[in-house]
């Protein structure tokens, strides 16, 4: 199966490890991941103005690429998700923005939210299967207590993203199985780490990760694991080594036993 | 941006939110991780949109702390999205000329060597035009 991926700014460049483990874990369970050619940045966050139009372009020039190639899209980093998946929905159901945005793009054929977006995770939930994943694993992480931290991108609006319960999300918990570990369920697990904050007011997204970081500490987890890279920056402001905060395709990667191969590359 | 009532319809359609339709059940405020840093609480800008107050609203400091969580979008009962209120808020802000509250003169000295990319466009994105 082939799919189109668009990576991401930021999975060029300071997360080149979520990007690489993912390939190298696709291509192990089957899957093929064709990056879409001359993407753009997404911009990282969802414009939430109902008069914005121009931000949300490049998204809707790689819905269109998909769409083109007839292929789903497939996301990895969180935010990238959030926001191609929202511009996603404007396109199919706000029709002043879709009327808007074809104006400007001038397509042969106007896009209109044709294109299927799935992250990287609901891609191993709802096509490969978490059972079908458990038995492809070599390599099983055993013993280890692992704490999904999802934040909120992947999450939230739940009725645009859905992407599991908003509230009360198990797709993470049940990836951590899946690779042979065992999920700790922590009340802060879906809260904000401060996000875009930390650039001019570290103290603020520091206070807010160090709750996140006590709670899953106080419920035993020996690790978290994350799909986006501002979660990772700042969680890791605000822990030590004592709780690694690590990408979940590196897991992914590692109980695969294709790691080495990203590692020795 | 003549009139005070202007601002007020000008947030009502950027956001697309009709503040009318709260119920003041603070569910909002309860949910909001940036709760402690604001002056103005999440429940509470639907009151001053309510009451045409936008001047209040564009010179609170809850305009900078909002983190776009969308924790009270997510739990509003009534749809009203407070979150969408102070980004219009913001946005009135920062598409007027020299209001932005990020300049990129600012980077070098905001950079750590870890700083993902996706910090850098997003706050360029919130902060400024």
């Amino acid at each position: 199966m082939k799919y189109s991926y668009y990576p991401g700014c930021t999975l060029k460049n300071k997360a080149k490890d979520l990007d690489a483990y993912a390939r190298a874990s696709a291509r192990a369970l089957g899957f093929e991941l064709e990056e879409i050619e001359n993407w753009q940045c997404c911009g990282g966050v969802y414009p939430l103005g109902s008069d914005e139009i121009a931000t949300k372009l490049s998204s809707v020039r790689v819905l269109n690429e998909a769409k083109e190639k007839g292929q789903s899209l497939i996301t990895l980093c969180s935010a990238c998700h959030h926001v191609i998946k929202r511009v996603n929905d404007d396109m199919k159901n706000v029709e002043d923005i879709r009327t808007r945005a074809n104006n400007y793009m001038q397509l042969e054929e106007p896009y209109a939210g044709e294109t299927e977006v799935l992250h990287f995770l609901e891609v191993l939930r709802d096509v490969v299967g978490f059972d079908k994943l458990r038995e492809k694993v070599t390599n099983p992480l055993t013993g280890k207590k692992i704490g999904a931290y999802y934040g909120c991108l992947l999450l939230r609006p739940g009725k645009i993203l859905e992407f599991d319960n908003p509230e009360n999300p198990k797709i993470l918990e049940d990836f951590i199985r899946a690779i042979g570990a065992e999920p700790v369920i922590y009340p802060y697990r879906n809260e904000c780490c401060g996000g875009y904050i930390s650039l001019k007011e570290g103290e603020i997204a520091k206070d807010m990760c160090g709750n996140i970081v006590d709670s899953a500490e106080g419920f035993g987890a020996q690790m978290l694991i994350t799909a986006c890279p501002l979660c990772m920056y700042n969680l890791k402001k605000s822990t030590d080594e004592a709780l690694p905060v690590i990408y979940f395709t590196e897991l992914l990667a590692e109980a695969l036993g294709v790691k080495g191969e990203v590692d020795n590359a | 941006m003549s009139t005070l009532n202007n601002q007020t319809e000008q947030v009502k359609e950027i956001s697309g939110v009709n503040p009318l339709k709260c119920m003041k059940c603070g569910k909002c405020s309860a949910s909001c991780p940036s709760f402690n840093e604001m002056d103005i609480k999440p429940h509470q800008f639907v009151s001053y949109v309510q009451n045409e107050d936008i001047e209040a609203l564009v010179n609170s400091k809850s305009l900078w702390k909002c983190l776009s969580c969308f924790a009270c979008v997510e739990r509003c009962p009534r749809d009203v999205k407070p979150g969408k209120l102070i980004d219009a808020a913001r946005q009135i802000v920062i598409r007027q000329k020299g209001q932005d509250y990020l300049s990129p003169n600012e980077i070098p000295e905001l950079l750590d060597p870890e700083i993902p990319q996706q910090l850098l466009v997003s706050a360029f994105r919130r902060y400024r035009r």
